[in-house]
């Protein structure tokens, strides 16, 4: 569904992506976990045509993106990090003016208007002014305008950052029932439970480059299945292990303070580039 | 390429009605104080061909203001473009750069007819009725086309709001003093007259003002503006790809 080969973005002399190869199936939730600064948005920018790329090829669901520029845009719906709502014109408007740019009849506008508003909770808020809802009902709306004209791929950048816990977890909830109804996602986020609990598979990038590509699970084995935090001489350190059992038994030595915990993808991440995701 | 201008036009519009209130009080107070300060209070102390100074002034303030006005897309423009983002919402969806940039000319070009009515009415307050015939009207348009497409160009090449500021500063503010607006270019030195005759206000200003009085326009210039009109839409057609990083 989205197939990308050795692209790149250069801005001078800095390489914002060094070479990316991806491969996301149909119907898969893929989540693209790193730091600031590691070239997430960049990736979405340019699948989505907000960027030129510098080298290399992307098609999304067989249409090539600088090619077949406008038959590739109408294969997919995006949701920026950043609120890009019109917020002097009510929520209806704002879906109406997006569904005519995608060339959606009145009548199959009128329809998906009044199904998308149901599905994200917002019926009640149709003629509210968009300066007038909160962050949370922006960001619902502002998926709900990335659906209405059916894209096959949805692409979400951050769809929670900013957002308080409550309201991130009915964000993850809408994300699982438009991945059932059948649309590809790709997300991007630094939130490492959010890639655990939303990802099919998930590809570590860091510094514009893929260093891993997985699912949560396979990922996370790589370390084992607990560790143990321990703060030391040289700071924090963290000892992996395949077992519960097996971390009580190193604790059970330690005079420091510990704290024993599950493995997770910053474990994974970290490993694997040094670094942590935050 | 038509639903998608529409879009784009529709959009403008939307906002335009929700400021209409602010927006044509912004419209009315230069002009006000121009009539105010240099028409009114001039009285019949000047006279060109046989017209008031009030009189002189409508028909420039009109050719003013319709480029003002048209340029004050780019002010929308590029704050869709750089403080919310809409301006990322058509460049990601299938829109094609012909269907964007008519949208966003065509919606200059309706902020400049409004800012024509506004003085008219306004004119008509200080008892100023002249002829508003088709050619009149014609003009208008022309250089509301000119200016909007302009506009439109200008907004996808700048990189900030500030830089936005500063070509306003630098073109449309001379332009609005030199362009005949509120003297007659033949009174000018020959080589000043050469110079304003080179901006295309200057030839809406002409064309506007003659029509006005009932008079033939200059000829060359509905020409000149369409020619320029055209060349800045066409600028704009290609400034668009240049809006993406």
């Amino acid at each position: 569904m989205i197939s990308i080969r050795g692209l790149k973005k250069t801005y001078g002399r800095t390489e914002a992506l060094a070479g990316i190869d991806l491969e996301v199936e149909a119907g898969e939730l893929f989540a693209y976990l790193g730091p600031n600064g590691a070239g997430k948005t960049t990736t979405i920018r340019i699948l989505t045509g907000l960027t030129r790329l510098s080298a290399g090829t992307a098609g999304l669901n067989g249409h090539d993106i600088e090619k077949q520029a406008l038959a590739a845009k109408r294969q997919c719906g995006l949701v920026p990090q950043h609120i890009n709502l019109d917020s002097e014109l009510t929520v209806a408007e704002n879906l109406d003016i997006h569904g005519r740019i995608f060339g959606m009849p009145k009548a199959l506008r009128r329809e998906r208007i009044g199904q998308l508003l149901g599905y994200v909770e917002l019926s009640d808020r149709r003629d509210s002014l968009v300066k007038q809802l909160s962050g949370g009902l922006k960001r619902r709306l502002m998926i709900a305008r990335a659906l209405l004209h059916s894209p096959r791929i949805l692409f979400l950048d951050e769809p929670t950052v900013g957002l308080d816990p409550g309201i991130r977890r009915r964000i993850w909830a809408l994300v699982k029932r438009i991945q059932a109804d059948g649309t590809t996602i790709f997300l991007t986020t630094h939130y490492i439970e959010e890639a655990e609990f939303l990802a099919d598979r998930v590809a570590f990038i860091d510094r514009g480059r893929i260093v891993a590509v997985d699912s949560p699970a396979a990922l996370m084995e790589r370390m084992g299945a607990w560790a143990i935090d321990q703060v030391g001489d040289q700071g924090m350190e963290t000892f992996y292990f395949t077992s519960r059992q097996e971390a009580r038994d190193r604790a059970a030595g330690q005079q420091t303070e510990f704290t024993l915990r599950r493995v997770n993808l910053e474990d994974a991440f970290l490993a694997l580039t040094g670094k942590r995701v935050k | 390429m038509m639903q998608a201008c529409y879009a784009v036009f529709l959009r403008e519009i939307l906002i335009l009605k929700r400021r209409l209130k602010r927006q044509i009080a912004g419209m009315a107070v230069s002009p006000l104080l121009y009539m105010i300060a240099f028409g009114y209070a001039m009285g019949d102390a000047v006279r060109f061909d046989g017209h008031t100074y009030l009189e002189f002034l409508v028909p420039g303030l009109v050719a003013m203001a319709s480029m003002t006005q048209s340029f004050g897309i780019a002010t929308d423009i590029n704050v869709a473009r750089f403080y919310w983002f809409i301006f990322e919402e058509f460049q990601a969806a299938p829109v094609s750069n012909a269907a964007y940039v008519t949208g966003e000319v065509l919606a200059g070009m309706t902020r400049g007819l409004l800012a024509v009515g506004v003085i008219l009415a306004i004119g008509l307050g200080f008892g100023v009725v002249l002829d508003y015939g088709p050619l009149f009207w014609l003009a208008i348009l022309l250089n509301s086309f000119v200016f909007a497409s302009l506009a439109v160009g200008l907004a996808m090449l700048v990189k900030s709001h500030a830089d936005q500021s500063l070509l306003t500063n630098f073109v449309i503010t001379p332009m609005a003093f030199l362009g005949g607006t509120f003297f007659p270019v033949q009174r000018l030195p020959e080589w000043a007259g050469t110079l304003v005759r080179l901006l295309p206000l200057t030839h809406a200003s002409a064309a506007i003002r003659a029509t006005a009085f009932g008079k033939s326009p200059p000829a060359p210039a509905y020409g000149v503006l369409l020619a320029t009109g055209a060349v800045f839409f066409w600028l704009a057609l290609h400034a668009v790809n240049q809006a993406r990083d």
